[in-house]
């Protein structure tokens, strides 16, 4: 459609996601999209990162220097962060929480390095969310009895009148949704802010926008970064707690 | 009864100007996180840090009720789905 951003001098505004080619499965339209191609990028980027990480600690000394001081710092807030919040259930999660916090950190920073942010695409976090859900329940039938977990979710009313049931169920089902949506909504906000600047302002855009990416992409990519893993530990954490009662 | 498809689009620029009046409440609510830090703050100077953290963390999850109202915004915006 000619009229497809209805905004004044529209044309140099981009921040939609953009079909690279397509291919067919099992008879199935299947697009290959820039969310893809970014992805790429940052899993090469974390790759080049893992790799030199491994060969910096396979010869690793006693007093630490280089490139082995970032990795262990990196390693060691992680670990920090995640023994924090789970205390003594803290063991099993760390590698999990450790990589969705680079994978999500590295995603929003890359919209620095020009790329559109991976996830500022609901198909990008919303599988983060479900896999939160997953971790979630998975914890809950592992550490509590069947009939603690129906009595929880019947909570405020007793057990043989289970017409909270429902209520308590959609109020389950809200939580990866609303997970992956703060994340997305955050993200892509950021990047539609950057897109209207370089679009509407071309001619003024000179060196100032730098600082609006400090804002939109380090702090606020950041702090999304955080909350998210803070809340699935938090999460995660009261279902484990709640059976050891 | 037929619409012209530019009133379609002026109607779905108005809804989303009315969706954002959704950042009233964030706005309202990391304000009064932030009162509330600073004078924890002036309380217990110690405690800066903590505070900090605990202050952005419940700030972050205060915003997502804007961000909803964003959301749709840029759904009627710019994916249009009002259009036939």
């Amino acid at each position: 459609m000619a009229r497809s951003i209805l905004l004044s001098g529209g044309a140099d505004i981009d921040f939609m996601i953009h079909g690279v080619f397509k291919y067919k499965l099992f008879g199935q339209e299947l697009w290959i999209t820039t969310t893809h191609v970014c992805l790429l990028i940052v899993i090469l980027i974390i790759l080049g990162f893992a790799v030199a990480a491994n060969i910096v600690m396979r010869r690793a000394t006693e007093i630490p220097k280089g490139f082995q001081n970032v990795v262990e710092l990196v390693v060691e807030k992680l670990d920090g962060m995640v023994g924090a919040s789970m205390g003594k259930n803290a063991r099993g999660f760390r590698n999990y929480i450790g990589t969705v916090f680079i994978f999500i950190l590295i995603s929003n920073f890359s919209g620095l390095l020009g790329l559109r942010p991976p996830t500022a695409d609901y198909g990008v976090t919303l599988p983060l969310g479900v896999l939160t859900f997953i971790l979630i329940h998975f914890n809950q039938f592992k550490y509590q009895k069947p009939k603690a977990i129906w009595r929880d979710m019947c909570s405020p009313l007793p057990p043989w009148l289970p017409i909270w049931f429902p209520i308590n169920i959609i109020s389950e089902i809200a939580v990866p949704i609303s997970l992956s949506l703060r994340l997305f909504a955050n993200v892509l906000s950021g990047t539609v802010m950057m897109a209207l600047i370089y679009g509407l302002l071309q001619k003024f855009a000179l060196i100032w926008p730098a600082a609006l990416h400090v804002y939109f992409d380090l702090f606020s990519g950041a702090i999304q970064t955080y909350v998210f893993c803070m809340l699935t530990m938090t999460y995660v954490n009261n279902a484990i707690e709640s059976g050891a009662e | 009864m037929e619409f012209n498809e530019n009133f379609i689009l002026g109607c779905s620029a108005i809804g989303a100007g009315l969706a954002l009046i959704a950042g009233i409440g964030p706005g309202v609510g990391q304000g009064i996180a932030a009162g509330h830090a600073a004078s924890a703050v002036g309380r217990n100077p110690g405690a800066k840090s903590d505070i900090t953290t605990t202050m952005l963390l419940g700030q972050a999850v205060a915003e997502t009720t804007g961000l909803y109202g964003l959301l749709i915004a840029f759904l009627l915006l710019f994916l249009k789905p009002l259009l036939p």
